[in-house]
């Protein structure tokens, strides 16, 4: 925990998922409940558009059918609006699913434990099972640090 | 299902893309033939003396053509010829659709038939895979990323390393 940090700290392994309201692209309601019964894994980033993001959801997209193979579901999360998301998804083309954090504002994000003080998520992982506990979470010790696949399988070959 | 989890960059193995003098240092490249940056460290390693290895790691997402572009480069490796595929491909990288790369291979005087059967063939898309899922093991998240003595350097390495890479190899 830092002052850079605003003082948050990230939800961590053991703990139960936060209860929180994101947008799906179609404007619906992903909550806590649509954790359950699966293993999903939260992918928190910055800004649609930035070069690290691209590049993030880029290569977890070549890797989703493992992703697949071993149960999880990925989603990416961001304060963007939907339809900011789904231009950017569109333009990358890949196909996980945008999840959004505009409005209230970050408060998903800030339930996790991983929102920035300037106003925008961290770059962070969070893998939870389905019973709707974490079981493994991530935070880049700065925005610019792309966290690899590896990282991922790491916790869901555990 | 193969394991994907953390694991070292894999030493150089006998299937490898290896050239450049033997001893010395050996920069191993995770590399895209679609990706500009990977063509300009392409360009800048023209010519030193270093013993390169390189591997594949094409991201068809922002890449169409990355997959395609690999699975010729591996198929003209069937026929001995893959520094001259991967040199022709990093030359001219707007031109990776079929035509251009059938026009690749016949200017290699690849046999074109067999190319084209081994470009589609499971055993060189397993083989390209096989070099992603090492990168991906070994945390790589952007092209070009290169090891040096087992350390990575992800995104376009700079004249100043590579030239340290040589001096380092000179003073071995």
């Amino acid at each position: 925990m830092t002052a850079a940090d605003g003082g948050a700290r990230i939800v961590g392994a053991g703990e139960p998922a936060p209860e929180f309201t994101l947008r799906r692209e179609d404007g619906r309601e992903f909550t806590r409940d649509d954790l359950l019964g699966q293993m999903t894994v939260l992918v928190f980033y910055p800004f649609a558009f930035s070069p690290v993001c691209t590049d993030q959801l880029n290569l977890y997209e070549e890797m989703l059918d493992e992703f697949r193979a071993r149960g999880a579901t990925l989603y990416g999360v961001s304060c963007d609006a939907s339809y900011s998301q789904l231009a950017f998804r569109q333009q990358l083309g890949v196909s996980i699913e945008q999840l959004s954090d505009f409005e209230p504002k970050g408060a998903a994000c800030r339930a996790f434990g991983v929102y920035h003080p300037g106003g925008f998520p961290q770059r962070a992982l969070v893998v939870i099972a389905a019973d709707g506990g974490v079981k493994w979470s991530y935070q880049a010790e700065n925005p610019g640090v792309l966290p690899g696949a590896n990282l991922i399988f790491d916790a869901l070959e555990q | 299902m193969s394991r994907l989890g953390s694991a070292p960059v894999p030493s150089v193995g006998d299937d490898d893309h290896v050239r450049g003098p033997r001893g010395g240092l050996i920069v191993i490249e995770y590399g895209d033939f679609e990706c500009p940056h990977c063509a300009v460290l392409w360009q800048r390693l023209a010519g030193q003396r270093l013993r390169r290895v390189f591997r594949y790691f094409p991201v068809r997402s922002s890449h169409p053509r990355a997959w395609a572009a690999a699975c010729a480069a591996e198929a003209a490796a069937r026929q001995g010829r893959f520094w001259e595929m991967h040199d022709s491909l990093f030359a001219d990288p707007a031109h990776l659709e079929d035509p251009h790369l059938w026009q690749r291979a016949q200017g290699l005087g690849l046999d074109l038939e067999s190319f084209d059967a081994d470009r589609r063939g499971d055993d060189v898309r397993a083989r390209v895979r096989r070099d992603f899922e090492s990168g991906v093991r070994a945390g790589v998240v952007t092209t070009p990323t290169i090891f040096n003595a087992g350390q990575m350097y992800p995104g376009q390495a700079g004249l100043e390393l590579i030239e340290r890479f040589v001096s380092d190899r000179q003073g071995a």
